[in-house]
């Protein structure tokens, strides 16, 4: 089943309204999509919300599926700002789009990636997923940055995560680009790392914009 | 994926038929061996290292290869035809504006995946390509294999595999070069998205260039300003156009292009390296990494260092330079031999005693000049720069630039000063001239003060360690005065200077054991380098002060700076040594070696003496380098600065030994 991006936008407000804000209902003028949409209607025969006298309630049966909707759009929106340094309006606009994407398993995918965050670029709690809970039983450290690692680690890097273009440039050119094979040597005094058959030694604010994703060997 | 293509209508290539000279220039990374395989094209030599970045001048020379007479250039390193460093600016200011005849990329076996994403940009560029595959002999000990007739089939282009430093492939390089035809090379296809980018510019461009169009629009589109100037200059009016389309697409792609260029190129070379290039499943360590491990752990790499500095720069620069060999040179042949007996010769061959004295009286140009430069710093520079050389050769640096690198952080450098610095032991001049290596401005000129302020050169720290080795007490007092100044004006610099320090990074290439040969010729050509520098200088010293002597306005000099001395606690006669540092910092000190010898300083004046006079300003040679690099204002800033700094340390210093009775 898949709701309407509108069903999801109101179950995202209604969310907030009642867990975030602690309110028993939400205005109905307050949401955005306009009252005599379809949405609503889609969203009671769920039985996933109530509308009352202009009051929208967030009924039992929605409460998992407003969790889930909001934990998208929480992470579509760490995904625009964090990997994709999309930010401001465009990033706020791009991320209502892409949340829509993020089902069946996307979310998932996108969520270790993210190295299962916890809170949005606003600072607001994004609700934990099965992999969040899973990924925290194995103690899995997932996509972080090369700091992270210890020596004699190896992982795959994920991406860079770097604003200084020169800076970027020069890291491509010694080798450091998503999918190559690194292994960590050393962490001090500096970072040694190995790509390929060539060592480097970077500093500690460097290797913080390395992203690597850890392999178990 | 590769088609095979006739060089694009357009591409503007001046031979230099005319003149029958074939320009030929080597690129590649830094450390690769290009200058190794430029010496062995031309014979001339350049200095060779282990050392990432050490080609910071551009190598030119002339050799008949296989008949034809060629121009070699060799260019300092680059990773890309984007530059990001000043030296990369310039290796591709010659690609631009040299025409060259044959480009020879000169690349590292083992890391063929990641550098031919540079043979693939210039053959993008059009240029005439020559791949030489390098390092073969270490690529194969590691069980790695390349099918080199495989990868020129598939590139399109000559491609050798060779070992320049091991003499192997040099005969096909040179074929290669004399038989050199601009015929066809591939073509790569970028994906649907990109090749329609550079087809909006390229459509735009209607004057001729030295690189190809679709090399220039992808320049474009990574925001190149230099490439930008250039087709401003060439295309007039279009050019607006031009900068409209550049703009609009770069900024469609502002989020990732180069990123998304890099992998669309790292795509390309997976697919032409498929069958190329083959490795084992497991990785053998050899020797030198196991001694790279033990170089770069703080726990042995400490010890490995302080090891290193006993023996090679205390026991075999300052005790068998300094001490031995130096009072074999001056003790034995100029004192005991050389000097009376060429006095005698001048003496009877000039009857008028003033122009004696310019030979050989008291400053005389060969009493004092020459005996100087060939007894005393002769000796103590020759065993630096074989030290130096040594360490260079084996690799250490990078691994001793990785350590440094946070303590470098606190006085607003990084590891990479560790090559100026080091050097600078041997001979700041020199070391001055090595701070352009260094990424930014910021660093040069606080690289290029601690130089100037506190890093004393081989020669002058030979003869200090002599003298104060005399002294107990005094060489500790010497060293800590010395460490916190360079300490604390690193600091404060850091602090002052506007700007960050840059981050840290560096390829450590593996450690090797040193060729003797290619560190022979690299002691000798730095110490010819040194000895054109000096010799002239310290000429030039002795006649100003035998010029100063007969006028008395060289009395009057020492007379002058007689308070300055006794507020420092020194005889009057010290200011000749510091007279004599002006010209040259090792001049000043083997005149302070001479006044100890007549007994004249007591180990609180010797003391005294030696730390004013090793921060005190820095050599004629020094400045003017200094003045050449940095400019006229920050190098007069400097000298002042430190000439104040060093007599207020100077006089801070003796108050201190006088208070506490510590000398």
């Amino acid at each position: 089943m898949k709701l309407s991006d509108r069903a999801e936008e109101i179950l995202e407000a209604l969310w907030i309204a009642v867990e975030e804000k602690e309110q028993a209902y939400a205005e109905r003028d307050a949401i955005q999509v306009p009252p005599g949409d379809s949405a609503y209607q889609e969203l009671t025969d769920l039985a996933f919300i109530e509308v009352r006298e202009g009051r929208v309630y967030l009924r039992p049966e929605g409460r998992d599926e407003g969790r889930k909707t909001i934990r998208r759009h929480r992470l579509a929106e760490r995904l625009m700002m964090d990997v994709l340094n999309i930010r401001g309006e465009s990033g706020e606009y791009k991320a209502c789009q892409f949340e829509h994407l993020l089902n069946e398993g996307v979310d998932t995918k996108v969520c270790t990636m993210l190295n299962h965050p916890t809170t949005c670029p606003h600072g607001k709690a994004i609700p934990p997923g099965e992999c969040c809970e899973e990924a925290r039983r194995n103690g899995d450290l997932g996509v972080v940055p090369l700091t992270e690692l210890k020596s004699g680690e190896e992982g795959e890097i994920a991406y860079l995560q770097t604003d200084d273009s020169k800076k970027m440039q020069k890291l491509m050119a010694m080798g450091v680009l998503p999918g190559n094979r690194i292994e960590l040597m050393q962490t001090f005094p500096s970072y040694i790392f190995r790509v390929g058959f060539s060592e480097f030694a970077i500093d500690t604010a460097m290797a913080r914009e390395i992203i690597v994703r850890r392999k178990d060997t | 994926m590769s088609e095979k293509k006739s060089r694009e209508p357009g591409t503007h290539h001046a031979t230099n038929a005319g003149q029958g000279v074939r320009r030929v220039v080597l690129v590649g990374n830094p450390n690769v061996g290009k200058s190794v395989l430029f010496n062995a094209l031309t014979g001339a030599y350049v200095t060779v290292s282990n050392y990432p970045g050490t080609s910071v001048e551009v190598s030119r020379g002339n050799a008949t290869i296989e008949g034809k007479a060629c121009e070699v250039i060799d260019t300092p390193g680059m990773y890309a035809l984007l530059p990001i460093t000043e030296e990369e600016r310039v290796a591709r200011e010659i690609l631009l504006n040299e025409s060259p005849d044959v480009v020879i990329h000169v690349l590292d076996a083992r890391n063929l995946e990641r550098m031919l994403d540079m043979t693939l940009q210039l053959i993008d560029a059009g240029l005439p390509l020559i791949l030489v595959v390098n390092i073969m002999d270490e690529a194969e000990r590691m069980g790695l294999s390349v099918d080199i007739p495989l990868l020129q089939e598939k590139l399109g282009i000559p491609v050798i595999g060779a070992a320049t430093a091991k003499k192997r492939g040099l005969q096909e390089i040179r074929q290669a070069i004399a038989g050199y035809d601009r015929g066809t090379h591939a073509v790569f296809g970028y994906s649907r998205r990109l090749e329609a980018d550079i087809e909006s510019v390229v459509s735009l461009f209607t004057a001729d260039y030295p690189l190809s169009r679709k090399s220039l629009a992808l320049l474009l589109l990574q925001r190149d300003d230099e490439v930008a100037d250039l087709v401003r200059r060439r295309e007039g009016e279009r050019f607006a156009e031009i900068e409209a389309v550049v703009k609009s697409k770069t900024y469609e792609r502002r989020e990732s292009f180069h990123m998304d260029l890099s992998m669309e190129r790292k795509r390309i070379v997976k697919a032409l390296l498929s069958d190329v290039f083959r490795m084992p499943d497991k990785r053998k360590e050899t020797p030198g990494e196991r001694l790279s491990r033990l170089a770069v752990r703080p726990l042995t790499g400490v010890p490995l260092l302080l090891i290193v500095l006993y023996f090679g720069l205390y026991k075999f620069v300052g005790d068998f330079g300094a001490g031995t060999l130096v009072d074999f040179l001056e003790g034995r042949i100029f004192e005991a031999h050389f000097n009376p007996w060429i006095t005698g010769v001048v003496k009877s061959i000039l009857p008028w005693p003033i122009w004696q004295e310019l030979f050989v009286g008291e400053y005389g140009i060969i009493t004092l000049g020459i005996r100087y430069a060939v007894g005393i710093i002769l000796p103590i520079v020759a065993t630096f720069f074989l030290f130096f050389s040594l360490l260079e050769d084996s690799g250490y640096f990078p691994r001793l630039a990785l350590l440094v690198d946070r303590m470098f952080k606190h006085v607003g450098l990084t590891g990479r000063a560790v090559i100026p610095i080091v050097l600078g032991f041997g001979c700041d001049t020199m070391a001055t001239m090595v701070t352009r290596t260094l990424e930014t401005v910021r660093e040069r000129v606080i690289a290029t003060l601690l130089l100037a302020l506190a890093i004393p050169c081989s020669a002058q720290l030979g003869v200090i360690l002599a003298l104060l080795s005399k002294a107990p007490g005094a060489l500790a007092v010497w060293s800590v005065c010395l460490i916190l100044i360079f300490l604390f004006i690193g600091f404060l610099a850091a602090r002052i200077m506007p700007g960050e320090t840059p981050m840290f990074y560096m390829e450590l290439p593996p450690m090797r054991r040193p060729q003797l040969s290619n560190i022979l010729t690299k002691t000798y050509t730095r110490m010819q380098w040194y000895f054109m520098e000096i010799l002239p200088l310290f000429v030039l010293a002795s006649i100003l002060l035998w010029f100063g002597k007969i006028t008395d306005f060289f009395d009057k000099a020492v007379n002058g700076m007689s308070p300055v001395m006794a507020a420092l606690g020194l005889p009057r006669e010290t200011a000749v040594s510091f007279i004599f540092g002006f010209f040259r910092r090792d001049y000043g000190a083997a005149g302070l070696y001479d006044l100890q010898t007549k007994g004249l300083l007591n180990p609180r004046q010797l003391t005294v003496a030696a730390v004013t006079l090793t921060l005190f300003i820095p050599c004629v040679a020094q400045f003017l380098i200094m003045k050449k690099e940095r400019g006229l204002k920050v190098a007069l800033g400097i000298g002042l600065f430190v000439s104040f700094l060093a007599f207020s340390s100077g006089w801070l210093l003796n108050q201190f030994l006088l208070m506490t009775g510590i000398l």
